[in-house]
């Protein structure tokens, strides 16, 4: 049966890539008619690289940043005028600009071997664990979504929504110390979450795309903050910008190493979302339905699995999660009041930790903690070397770009493509099938 | 039969044999229509509206200002309103359809309303002319976009990126006009360009069967990223020798441009305008008259059935994505080549997603998506335009509105929306 549906032999092969034996769990039904899953078949492709594809998409990505620090750099530029007479310039010039970028991101970034001392030094991978918290906290909510088969690609909205939440808890209430901090975060993770259930409900009720959704509700949240900071709501009405009062101290996440270094308390937050994280979809009755919905919704609903209510779930869920880097931007990273650009990229800049995370919990921890370290060591970069920080985003998109094609990464390494013999003896049964 | 319907307006459609109307159109005028009453005349505002139709660059014919009375315009205008939506329920009643003229004419009479009510006691007068030229000027590159995402989304490839070709037209039409001082060499670029963004798109989208709301996505950081480095590392550092394109004149047509109204809004113009009224007719006629367009819409409806009477779908898939590019990239060059001529970091801000709106709530059809993208320029047009007269809405609102509106479409509370059946959906030959 299956042989004669052209569409359905890459759906068997990529089931038998499945790692996880309990993970495939449609393997050995018959697909269905129309080709629905595909975005998940190629979502899976995207999840389930190996390691090494991995290492070597983000090699890649650091080539291209290397020409990009490269070609624009004025010494490169000049010694490149007299190549043809003295090529060892050019390419001593190239190094310095490159190398030079590099080491500035690791010193900025893991440790500042130029700084006096070891405490010192150790404040850069410090800051960047800062900088990975609201990252991971997204990237889970964003990977929850994945494996559950939605796109939220809404995550610029509920960091928005969650922030204002926090925010306005933070500043406009007063509650003892402790406390208030726990009431501001339950408020953003509230917000964050009610901003992801109208995606869950549209969904399930009207059947309206989530990615169609969260991508307009994205740009709903950002008018809806910005009319909100230019209201009494959130402005403070001692600035003329539009931004809104500093944070009350009894509020704000406290330090955990005193305060000569930024991490604070929301990272033990963030590794206590990892945890359930990987608890709900690992080991939980809700998380195995999750992601029975992701693997193949069809199956899922004739085994008895609500579907509806499951996006609902999800979506929530996903919410939650990605608010709480809304909370974390307002009351950890920037806590002197926030105007409408509070999100700082991170909505989408999780999605890219979700893939590099291929969706799996402690994935997304690494891969928000190696973005951490190439954010925090890229201002350090900036100020250094002088190279813009949005060499950064282009490498970050080109590893996404690379992860998601394995057979890219493999032509361009000359590797070896695991799956061919086994496509191969596939078809060869599938025809001693017919 | 027609009794069942009238009872259950919700069910409607659902019975098999005749064809049935749905009462949304109706029901979602009648909302608005109540909406006018509400506004015009319970909360009317007393004062006089001042409307001035005459356009800065108008020579010959000057017309008459006209001051309207702000609370009897609205109460007549919210009349006429609920009338149009009764006229529109009678017409479901004897099983027709409203027409999208009607729409459009009951949109334009609450709009006029809203305008009335807006600017009515505020000391200015509202430059009426003025206020459409800048809309279609803010209309222009969301009309390129939606544009190129109806044709990639009619041939099945989600087109999430157009946000990442707008801003790649943008960047490298300014740089290309800059550096060889020649417009049509810029816009040529822009389209390289938005083609070069396409490439990488449908080569992953088709070849490598990625998701293709990941690499969109993908793609517009990308784009965004690489734009914005290039512009503070490069472009800032030579801004006279890298990025001071020079700027599309205003191409009056003789005899067209005198017609007040009408005249200085559509027919003085520079060429890119002009290009976008080509493209959209070209789609439009490309579409649904001729054999491209009946193999790229059923590639993108049933690829199996394509492929089965020889059209190759990847290959179909492949250029016409790339098409769509260069048309999206022409919309970019209308940013800076066509309007202030400098580049800027991320100077698109988001036209590409409500040009993706835009082709949603256009239900992928390039003359409503044409529509749904001047609906959207004039909404955020106006956002700006009452933000300047002190008028009593938050422009904020106004600027929300195209987002809002397509979210209540993906919902079906206006109409149905429904897209091509394979789009997002990579085609695996067997």
């Amino acid at each position: 049966m299956s042989a004669e549906l052209p569409a359905t032999v890459p759906i068997a092969e990529t089931a038998t890539k499945l790692a996880d034996p309990k993970f495939d769990l449609t393997g050995g039904e018959a697909p269905p008619e129309p080709p629905a899953p595909r975005a998940i078949v190629a979502l899976r492709e995207a999840l389930n690289g190996s390691v090494v594809l991995t290492i070597l998409a983000v090699f890649v990505a650091l080539v291209v940043g290397a020409i990009l620090i490269a070609s624009t750099n004025t010494d490169v530029q000049t010694a490149a005028g007299y190549f043809l007479a003295r090529p060892g310039d050019t390419l001593a010039a190239i190094w310095q600009s490159v190398a030079g970028a590099y080491i500035a991101i690791f010193r900025g970034g893991v440790y500042d071997f130029t700084a006096s001392n070891f405490g010192t030094g150790i404040a850069s991978i410090l800051n960047s664990l800062g900088f990975a918290t609201p990252l991971i906290a997204a990237g889970l909510g964003i990977a929850v979504g994945f494996r559950s088969g939605v796109f939220n690609i809404g995550g610029t909205g509920m960091i928005l929504v969650a922030a204002a939440c926090a925010g306005w808890v933070g500043f406009a209430v007063s509650l003892p110390p402790g406390i208030h901090m726990i009431v501001a975060v339950l408020a953003g993770l509230v917000g964050g979450g009610f901003w992801a259930f109208l995606v869950g409900f549209l969904k399930a009720r009207t059947g309206a795309h989530e990615v169609i959704v969260t991508i307009m509700l994205n740009y709903i949240a950002l008018y809806l903050i910005d009319y909100l900071l230019n209201s009494p709501v959130l402005r403070d009405p001692s600035s003329n910008a539009p931004v809104s009062p500093s944070e009350k101290p009894t509020a704000v996440f406290f330090h955990l190493l005193g305060p000569s270094y930024s991490l604070n308390f929301g990272f033990i937050l963030v590794i206590g979302a990892t945890i359930f994280c990987w608890w709900l979809l690992g080991r939980s009755s809700l998380g195995f339905k999750f992601r029975a919905v992701g693997e193949n919704p069809r199956a899922a609903r004739v085994a008895g699995i609500h579907l509806n209510r499951m996006y609902i779930y999800v979506m929530v869920i996903s919410g939650v999660l990605v608010g709480f880097a809304g909370v974390y931007q307002v009351l950890g990273q920037i806590t002197t009041g926030f105007d409408r650009g509070i999100d700082a990229g991170i909505g989408f800049t999780a999605i890219t930790v979700a893939l590099l995370g291929r969706s799996r919990p402690w994935g997304v921890f690494a891969a928000g903690i190696l973005f951490g370290i190439l954010q925090a060591g890229s201002y350090t970069m900036q100020a250094d070397q002088g190279v813009n920080v949005n060499v950064l985003p282009v490498i970050q998109s080109v590893i996404v770009l690379f992860l998601a094609a394995p057979p890219l990464v493999r032509a361009i390494f000359r590797l070896p493509d695991p799956d061919r013999r086994r496509a191969r003896a596939m078809s060869k049964k599938a025809v001693v099938a017919k | 039969m027609s009794a069942v319907t009238a009872t259950s307006p919700v069910a409607s459609g659902t019975a098999a044999g005749e064809l049935k109307v749905s009462y949304k159109t109706p029901i979602t005028l009648g909302i608005f229509a109540l909406l006018g009453v509400i506004l015009l005349v319970v909360f009317g505002r007393n004062g006089t509206s001042v409307f001035n139709f005459t356009a800065s660059n108008a020579g010959a014919i000057q017309l008459p200002v006209v001051s309207m009375p702000g609370h009897l315009t609205g109460v007549v205008i919210a009349i006429l309103g609920v009338l149009l939506a009764l006229g529109s329920g009678l017409m479901a009643r004897f099983q027709r359809r409203t027409p999208l003229w009607y729409i459009t004419i009951f949109a334009v009479v609450l709009v006029t309303g809203f305008l009335v009510w807006a600017s009515t006691g505020i000391p200015h007068e509202l430059h009426v002319t003025g206020l459409l030229v800048g809309a279609l000027g803010l209309s222009a590159p969301l009309i390129f976009g939606s544009l190129g995402g109806v044709l990639s989304e009619r041939v099945g490839v989600t087109n999430i990126a157009i946000e990442g070709q707008l801003l790649a037209g943008a960047f490298v039409s300014a740089v290309t006009a800059t550096i060889t001082h020649s417009i049509i060499a810029g816009i040529l670029a822009a389209a390289v360009a938005g083609v070069l963004v396409s490439f990488v798109l449908a080569v992953f989208a088709i070849k490598y069967v990625v998701n293709q709301v990941i690499i969109g996505v993908v793609l517009n950081t990308l784009v965004a990223g690489l734009t914005t480095f290039l512009y503070q590392q490069v472009l800032l550092n030579n801004i006279g020798a890298l990025n001071n394109p020079p700027v599309l004149k205003q191409l009056p047509i003789p005899g067209l441009s005198v017609i007040p109204i009408i005249g200085p809004l559509l027919f003085d113009q520079n060429v890119i305008v002009y290009f976008m009224y080509v493209a959209v007719a070209g789609v439009t006629i490309g579409l649904f008259r001729t054999r491209w367009g009946l193999r790229l819409r059923a590639v993108g409806e049933h690829p199996q059935a394509a492929d089965t009477v020889g059209i190759n779908v990847g290959r179909t898939r492949f250029w016409n994505v790339a098409l769509a590019g260069a048309i999206v990239g022409v919309g970019g060059s209308y940013f800076t080549l066509g309007n202030i001529g400098p580049f800027g970091a991320n100077m698109t801000n988001g036209a590409g997603y409500i040009a993706l709106a835009a082709v949603i709530f256009g239900g992928w059809h390039p003359i409503r998506a044409t529509l749904a993208s001047l609906l959207f320029g004039f909404a955020t047009n106006l956002g700006s335009v009452l933000g300047s007269i002190q008028s009593p809405v938050p422009n904020d609102f106004l600027l929300m509105l195209p987002y809002v509106v397509t979210i209540f479409a993906v919902a079906g509370f206006v109409g149905r929306v429904r897209g091509p059946a394979a789009a997002g959906r990579p085609y695996i030959k067997s």
